[in-house]
């Protein structure tokens, strides 16, 4: 028995992370929402997404100037990128910004289920690892594949909940419950939480971590429903921890069944 | 004959995908300073590649027909 709510560090590639929430930083209403979003998520690792600066000025969209890299750990996105060719070159682009060498690699196979590519997700971790690049794959919730990309060298496999931005929930626990038994890296459920009832669900698979950004963007108030969030994902992860009770078929009575009165 | 004149005296790159004309002996550095874009705030690709040393920015001279990509960060999941 340990004290109530402790844990084990959550460490991808070596780095401790102080929190098993991560949040993305797309589709707010305004960058000071995005920010006491982010702020009451607790979350460290905050993603971003590689584009072209707009020269004619009509949108000043970059997203530096409100986060403060020495409070947030930046991992870029490869997202909108359908080739293993492109996903390196926005990597490789993200890299130059010179923050980090990690990379939230997506390589998208289908645009109306923005389901991953896995054969060119593949290609692209060998090609991103063998570069020096610290790979976190978002992937389906399909285990073999989870086990090649593991073999490839990804620091953590990033399995869907459901699709990108659906906010259908976790739509098969024992996929992630087999992911996650059957990997040493990190797994961190990536995409399709909507709202805190998914996001305890899932941690309580066991799952090390929960990406998500869609879930608080499009939430009517992003920042309780960040806090709701951070909250939901502790309780996940300390009833991971707590280990259930099992499940039974039969009624058991909590209260004694001597002592009743004739 | 008079525009054409003029066309000669620059060059013509293109600018995160659109046609841009430049002064010939241009460099990268100048084209930023030009747009007001830091160079501190983006990362640049020249011809599919990354410009990584920020100092060469003032030294790469562009060309007509030059592909460049001006990136940086915006929000995203």
């Amino acid at each position: 028995m340990v004290a109530a709510g402790t844990d084990t560090p959550f460490v991808i590639a070596g780095r401790a992370l102080r929190s098993r929430l991560m949040v993305g930083t797309g589709k707010y209403k305004s960058p000071d929402e995005m920010v006491r979003a982010i702020d009451a998520s607790g979350a460290e690792v905050v993603t971003v997404a590689v584009r072209r600066v707009d020269l004619n000025r009509s949108r000043d969209d970059g997203v530096l100037p409100h986060l403060d890299p020495t409070r947030f750990f930046l991992l870029s996105n490869t997202a909108g990128c359908y080739t293993a060719a492109d996903a390196v070159r926005y990597a490789r682009l993200a890299r130059a910004a010179g923050f980090n060498e990690w990379v939230k690699l997506e390589v998208i196979g289908d645009q109306d289920t923005l389901l991953p590519d896995t054969a060119a997700l593949l290609e692209a971790t060998r090609t991103l690892v063998a570069d020096g690049f610290v790979v976190l794959a978002y992937t389906n919730d399909d285990l073999i594949t989870a086990l090649r990309l593991e073999d490839a060298g990804a620091a953590a496999v990033m399995p869907l909940a459901s699709p990108i931005g659906s906010g259908l929930g976790l739509l098969n626990p024992y996929s992630i419950r087999t992911i996650k038994h059957r990997l040493s890296v990190p797994v961190i459920v990536d995409a399709g939480v909507g709202t805190a009832s998914d996001a305890c669900i899932t941690m309580e698979q066991g799952v090390d971590g929960i990406l998500m950004n869609t879930a608080l963007a499009a939430a009517d108030d992003p920042v309780r429903m960040a806090h709701a969030m951070r909250l939901a994902v502790d309780a996940g992860r300390q009833a991971h921890l707590a280990g259930r009770m099992p499940r039974r078929e039969v009624a058991v009575p909590s209260s004694p069944s001597v002592g009743m009165l004739e | 004959m008079m525009e054409r004149a003029v066309s000669l005296d620059g060059v013509v790159p293109v600018v995160n995908g659109e046609e841009r004309t430049v002064a010939t002996g241009s460099t990268i550095g100048d084209l930023l300073r030009e747009l007001n874009v830091s160079p501190h705030a983006v990362v640049v690709e020249h011809n599919r590649e990354i410009v990584r040393d920020r100092d060469r920015l003032d030294s790469i001279v562009l060309v007509t027909g030059d592909s460049l990509e001006i990136v940086h960060f915006v929000g995203g999941g």
